[in-house]
């Protein structure tokens, strides 16, 4: 029966049903794409004509009365990168450990478990305990290092989750084939296993970083509201104690407390854009991962 | 040769067991710092005050710790947020994993995956600017920030969610149901809601779950729609979350009141934690 002869046959009841429900199909599916066009275009309206040169590469000045957002623009990068320096690794190993080694099926299923409650985790109790523990009882204060450290937290399931799929994925006869040449396991795991899971490992650090630039009420506590200049590398002492608001946070504070709203929609607009670049590299990661 | 690896070996797979424990470790140590700073406040000021209390005032010269407005609140919020963002995040997952042609489904699934990409404080921008003043325009309210705001920007931070997870479950039912049921004379649709759907509850269901989790620990995008008024919760009134309660004294709270803060996470985090375990449950039930 082909379609137009199954519809001439059913019944007046079935025909509604069908028509009604296939019509909230289409108007859903339309929402979430009239939503995001809406997102997307309001932003960019109100924001584009707000980012000039001279708010990228400022900081704010009280004396000339301008505000720049190059400080907001290097905390977030320097979150990204401390972060990431500290969380690959350990989710990377994690990845391994549960792949690679562990005979332990408890174990596994315990770390598994922890995983995905951590997932689960809302930011704002991660910003809590990180202010309690990084700010408070390491003395840390609000500074952009007990920020990163936050965010390892926070991002270490992502790469967990990421490295570990694309570890599945490795044939396991590319193992034995190392193993049968005599390499021990770590040896096996440097130059075998890793090497054909980079991808994996590239599309986890694509999304952390993500996750890290969107990030707001984990920061609010612990890497602070400031908004000017900080010199991260002058020494060791400015390195821990320098505090400062990402962008996300900047965008917070400008919007909320300040009333200045061109400059939190030039943000958006900039989050925006980097929204975007993340996603499509993301997707770039992920399609060379299937190959 | 063999002599040289041998230790490397035994430190690497030390330190990856190390690697491994580490979110064990953090979870743990999340949760144990929670109930030790939270217990306090709760101790000296009452459970049952503190939960049941229906008045907040922790600034006042007798100060009062009772947080059901903020839970009433962030489970209404969430009831309402659910109610309009399962229906319509579930409708597009269909559309997508059923109904629309490769093409169509190739532009809007990157478009539903950059909504999950955007941050949160984004859409709470939005909704300061555009769906606040809206509202305060359409009910003749003096402030539109309220209730009725954070629920449709919950909603919209949790459709993308949502959206991926529902769609994967419907993915997932064998070819060979919708088949059998399309055999039978059942027209697309009528599969779709009454074989596929049904077949992949167990995932739906934990979309929903997983909707909840989001909204109910979602911050800084109804700090800027909700007014952050300590009332008890009604549609169009200014109301505090417990997430925002958090948020919003934690710069400048002190003693007692600070330590209550700290109750209000813990309170936050037991209910996470129950919605991540009937989260687990529902995925687990599914693999099997």
């Amino acid at each position: 029966m082909d379609k137009t002869e199954q519809k001439r046959t059913l019944s007046g009841r079935r025909r509604a049903y069908e028509l009604i429900l296939r019509s909230l199909l289409y108007l859903c599916a339309a929402l979430t794409l009239a939503l995001l066009v809406f997102v997307i275009g309001y932003i960019f309206v109100r924001g584009l004509p707000h980012i000039t040169w001279e708010l990228l590469s400022t900081s704010p000045s009280y004396i000339r009365d301008t505000i720049g957002i190059l400080p907001n623009i290097l905390n977030t990068l320097f979150l990204v990168v401390v972060t990431l320096v500290i969380t690959l690794p350990l989710g990377v190993g994690a990845a391994i450990y549960l792949t690679e080694y562990a005979k332990n099926k408890k174990l596994v299923a315990a770390i598994e478990f922890a995983t995905e409650t951590l997932t689960g985790i809302p930011s704002i109790i991660f910003g809590l305990v990180g202010m309690l523990f990084f700010c408070q009882l390491l003395g840390l204060q609000a500074s952009l290092l007990a920020g990163a450290l936050t965010l390892v937290i926070v991002t270490i399931p992502t790469i967990i989750r990421t490295t570990q799929e694309s570890l599945k994925t490795v044939p396991q006869s590319y193992r034995e084939a190392a193993l049968g040449l005599g390499s021990g396991k770590w040896t096996m795991i440097r130059t075998v296993v890793l090497p054909s899971s980079i991808d994996g490992i590239v599309t986890g650090c694509i999304l952390s970083v993500g996750r890290i630039v969107g990030e707001s009420a984990a920061l609010l506590f612990t890497a602070g509201m400031g908004m000017s200049m900080n010199n991260f590398f002058g020494s060791l002492d400015q390195f821990l104690h320098s505090s400062g608001a990402s962008l996300t946070v900047a965008l917070y504070v400008y919007a909320r407390e300040r009333a200045e709203f061109d400059v939190a929609f030039a943000i958006a607009a900039i989050l925006m854009i980097l929204t975007l670049v993340i996603n499509l590299a993301a997707g770039l990661a992920g399609r060379k991962l299937k190959k | 040769m063999k002599q040289k690896i041998r230790p490397m070996e035994k430190i690497m797979s030390g330190v990856f067991l190390f690697c491994g424990i580490i979110a064990i470790a953090f979870v743990l140590f999340i949760s144990i710092y929670l109930i030790i700073s939270g217990l306090p406040a709760i101790r000296q000021i009452g459970l049952a005050e503190f939960l049941l209390g229906d008045k907040w005032a922790s600034t006042a010269s007798e100060p009062k710790f009772g947080i059901l407005p903020f839970i009433l609140t962030s489970i209404y919020g969430t009831c309402g947020a659910i109610l309009i963002g399962v229906p319509v995040g579930f409708m597009t997952a269909v559309f997508l994993a059923k109904v629309a042609s490769p093409k169509v489904a190739a532009v809007v699934r990157p478009a539903v995956e950059l909504l999950a990409g955007i941050p949160s404080v984004v859409y709470g921008l939005i909704g300061m600017m555009v769906l606040v003043p809206a509202v305060r325009e359409a009910f003749d309210l003096p402030d539109g920030a309220s209730l009725f705001c954070a629920i449709i920007v919950l909603a919209v931070v949790l459709l993308p969610s949502i959206i991926s997870v529902s769609e994967n479950a419907l993915k997932a039912v064998p070819r060979e149901y919708e088949e059998a049921s399309l055999a039978l004379g059942a027209t697309q649709i009528e599969t779709i809601f009454k074989v596929s759907a049904p077949a992949a509850s167990s995932g739906i269901a934990a979309a929903v779950v997983l909707g909840i989790g989001r909204a109910i620990g979602e911050a800084m995008a109804i700090m800027m729609v909700a007014g952050n008024v300590a009332n008890m919760p009604s549609l169009f009134a200014s109301v505090r979350f417990l997430t925002t309660a958090v948020a919003s004294e934690m710069a400048y709270a002190s003693g007692l009141q600070r330590q209550a803060l700290y109750s209000i996470a813990l309170v936050l985090f037991v209910f996470i934690m129950i919605i991540n375990i009937v989260l687990n449950s529902l995925l687990k039930r599914k693999g099997d």
